[in-house]
């Protein structure tokens, strides 16, 4: 039977959502009370039998590692393969290659070694509960070289500004890979290759002085591939700056989205931790919410995502916001349109509030 | 294997009659506990932090969950090379048919082998159905202090309910002159927790005497520390200050839960510096719906809720419909609660479906109910 190796390719990962990406890459950014961007593409990768998945990541990824650790939470520790986190590397002097080619060229073993013939390939922006599988079965089916994963949105946003537009023909081969604003069938930057092509493209653009495997390799070269789109329906988001982030944690508060995300398919995983469960005292009063494990709330919470071990003191509002691990939230404090990341302590009686479009966001360990 | 100084023996095989339904198809240390626990967490916790890492479980009644919980023992670090946990079960010897564990102190003897694989000074006995945090390395040094052959830790109880328990009469310094097992008149407060240490050696020799003994009910209550202080060996008491709790009926079962929830946290699940680890499923973060009120309780991830939730326990993916009222109760994984529906005062099992429109409600005084799919139709009502 025929499978695939994944790689998280982190190189052109965007790191724009400021103070929550000043000290972590994009696929570090936490998410949804529990998790981390990333998780919901390991999840995705692991779910469809991908038994080994290498990490292309090159700035500010200790958080990145410490969150990945040996990849058990994923079952991704294993005997043979598993997870492979591939900073840069480079050794080896008569080396010419650029951009993230390098990292295919230090790091040609990986695809050598692996056994599957195929590898899917995936950023960490686009977020999403589904397996691959079909999307596999109809890149076989197909005899594609490679097959670009795709949605429609049913309103394009600038968050969708990024992203590249896919044209097709009547037999859904792409024949254009655009940045037209307008066409609202999105490249969510997952695909499928066969891996010896792969090898043979990396090779060409090292060859041509490229720096851009997907541009170099894969736009530029359309007309000489065959690439097919399979399309993703259900809920999905891409978090490429603040206000995808806000709005699409936000989203998750409408039980619909809520379910499409989460129960869809088997559960998104992420690092075990040893939070206990959420104790709600006396005063607590929360609504619309969304709370992971570990808080002690005894304010009020509306509409909001709280992470994991989140202190919301007595009398002390919270509303439309999004606190990361560990904040405390002292007596009498207002919170509203606010992200704090992780261990940011809100003092007693204060008042913030951002605006709706534009939150509020507060960097790590702050006091205020 | 390598030397241990203190190796721990926990003895997980109780059937525990006295908690009913929750014990059906279930050893008792395995019963879910806290919002997110088995009742075994809290003594395999305890050894993690006080670095007691050789740890032999002793398991006999219905032990597959028990065994699937504790598995290589990674939750509590106890993944180990050379020590770690051990599941110790009863087996059948060479000569002779099964060979079920006929007591506590049976149970250690026929794990002897496994005890002296580690060459211990000590040997640590406790329990996997009490419910406490105790630093196991105090105890080990006080032992150690007084010299003792055995050392065993004793917590005051009210007076009224000291007959209940196994009571140490001592003299002022602490060592132990009688054992009372249940004593209808009690002289003294200080009940056994059912925690000892003992010198290896000197508790080998009663062991192997205790067993020749055909009247003997190879107990460590009954008959190993009677026998100890009938040879005046040195017995000490060792006072533990804090929360203790037997959860062997299923009103205590209920209580010790609700005293979990108290402000003044006896026994904190949020300490750091004292953790109680388990397991953790990748369940996404509790919803808590529009028009509800959730006060006094502790609500595990998965968790929906649309109902009003009060002075309750709810453990992972549980399930509340609108209109819904949960009270004074403790609601085990992937339990659903219909729309317009009341529970007060009752345990409810895992994956039990209570329909919409049900009455479940505990006569007060009475023990609450314990509800599963089976019963549920004979306890609720509307």
């Amino acid at each position: 039977m025929e499978s695939m190796m994944g790689l998280i390719n982190l190189e052109h990962e965007r790191d724009y959502l400021n103070e929550l990406t000043y000290f972590r890459c994009g696929a570090a950014v936490p998410f949804a009370g529990r998790y981390r961007l990333i998780d919901f593409t390991l999840s995705n990768m692991v779910r469809t039998n991908v038994q080994d998945v290498a990490i292309f990541t090159r700035n500010k990824y200790r958080s990145l590692m410490d969150h990945l650790g040996t990849g058990s939470a994923w079952e991704l520790d294993k005997r043979h393969g598993g997870l492979f986190i591939l900073p840069p590397d480079w050794n080896d002097p008569t080396d010419i290659s650029k951009g993230d080619l390098s990292h295919f060229h230090n790091n040609r073993d990986y695809f050598n070694r692996g056994k599957s013939n195929y590898v899917i390939v995936s950023g960490s922006q686009f977020l999403s509960n589904a397996s691959y599988n079909e999307a596999f079965e109809y890149h076989l089916e197909r005899k594609a070289d490679i097959t670009l994963v795709s949605t429609k949105v049913e309103e394009v946003k600038t968050e969708h500004d990024p992203c590249m537009r896919i044209e097709i023909d009547e037999g859904g081969w792409v024949t254009a890979l655009t940045n037209e604003h307008i066409n609202p069938h999105l490249f969510t930057g997952v695909y499928i290759i066969n891996k010896s092509l792969l090898l043979d493209l990396v090779d060409h653009c090292i060859a041509h002085h490229k720096e851009h495997f997907f541009n170099d390799g894969i736009k530029e070269q359309l007309h000489r591939l065959n690439v097919q789109t399979f399309e993703h329906t259900g809920y999905s988001a891409f978090i490429n700056s603040v206000e995808s982030f806000y709005r699409h944690n936000m989203n998750l508060l409408n039980p619909t989205n809520y379910k499409d995300l989460f129960y869809r398919n088997a559960f998104i995983k992420t690092k075990i931790s040893n939070e206990p469960p959420t104790k709600y005292l006396d005063r607590a009063e929360v609504k619309d919410s969304l709370l992971a494990n570990g808080c002690e709330i005894n304010g009020d919470v509306e509409n909001s995502v709280l992470f994991r071990g989140v202190k919301v003191k007595e009398g002390a509002k919270i509303v439309n916001s999004v606190i990361m691990q560990r904040c405390t939230i002292e007596e009498g404090v207002h919170l509203e349109n606010v992200i704090l990341d992780k261990d940011v302590t809100v003092t007693s009686g204060q008042l913030f509030v951002g605006a709706k479009e534009q939150p509020y966001v507060v960097a790590k360990r702050k006091v205020m | 294997m390598g030397k241990q100084e203190c190796v721990g023996m926990l003895l997980a095989g109780g059937e525990g009659k006295r908690l009913g339904l929750l014990t059906k198809d279930l050893a008792k240390p395995a019963v879910h506990f806290g919002g997110k626990y088995r009742i075994i967490d809290f003594t395999l916790s305890n050894c993690t932090n006080s670095g007691i890492h050789t740890v032999g479980v002793l398991t006999q009644y219905s032990p597959l969950l028990l065994n699937k919980h504790i598995g290589i023992g990674k939750p509590w670090a106890l993944d180990r090379q050379q020590d770690g946990v051990s599941v110790l079960s009863p087996y059948t010897a060479k000569q002779g048919g099964g060979c079920w564990f006929s007591g506590t102190a049976n149970a250690i003897y026929q794990n002897i082998h496994f005890i002296e694989q580690y060459d211990p000074e000590y040997v640590l006995v406790i329990s996997g159905d009490h419910i406490y945090q105790m630093n196991y390395q105090k105890l080990l040094k006080y032992h150690k202090d007084q010299q003792a052959d055995a050392t065993i830790s004793v917590i005051e109880v009210p007076w009224e309910e000291a007959s209940r328990f196994g009571i140490l009469n001592t003299t002022d310094d602490l060592r132990i002159y009688e054992f009372d097992e249940k004593p209808a008149y009690p002289k003294n407060n200080l009940a056994s927790m059912g925690i000892y240490i003992f010198n290896w050696k000197k508790l080998k020799q009663y062991l192997l005497e205790d067993a020749k003994s055909p009247s003997s009910s190879h107990d460590f209550g009954k008959d190993i520390i009677p026998a100890m202080v009938a040879d005046n060996r040195r017995l000490f008491a060792y006072q533990f200050e804090g929360y203790w709790k037997d959860v062997g009926t299923v009103q205590s079962y209920w209580e010790a839960n609700m005293d979990l929830l108290e402000m003044d946290e006896p026994v904190s699940l949020n300490n750091k510096e004292w953790r109680t680890y388990s397991h953790d499923s990748n369940y996404p973060p509790q919803y808590i719906n529009g028009n509800t009120h959730v006060t006094n309780s502790f609500i595990n991830s998965g968790c929906w809720i649309c109902g009003t939730v009060d002075r309750s326990i709810l453990f992972e993916k549980v399930e509340v419909d609108t209109k819904s009222l949960i009270r004074q109760s403790i609601l085990h994984p992937r339990v659903k609660v219909g729309a317009n529906s009341v529970v007060e005062r009752a345990i409810i099992k895992e994956d039990t479906v209570i329909p919409p429109n049900s009455y479940i409600s505990s006569p007060k005084g009475e023990e609450p109910f314990v509800i599963d799919n089976e019963n549920i139709e004979l306890v609720s009502s509307r």
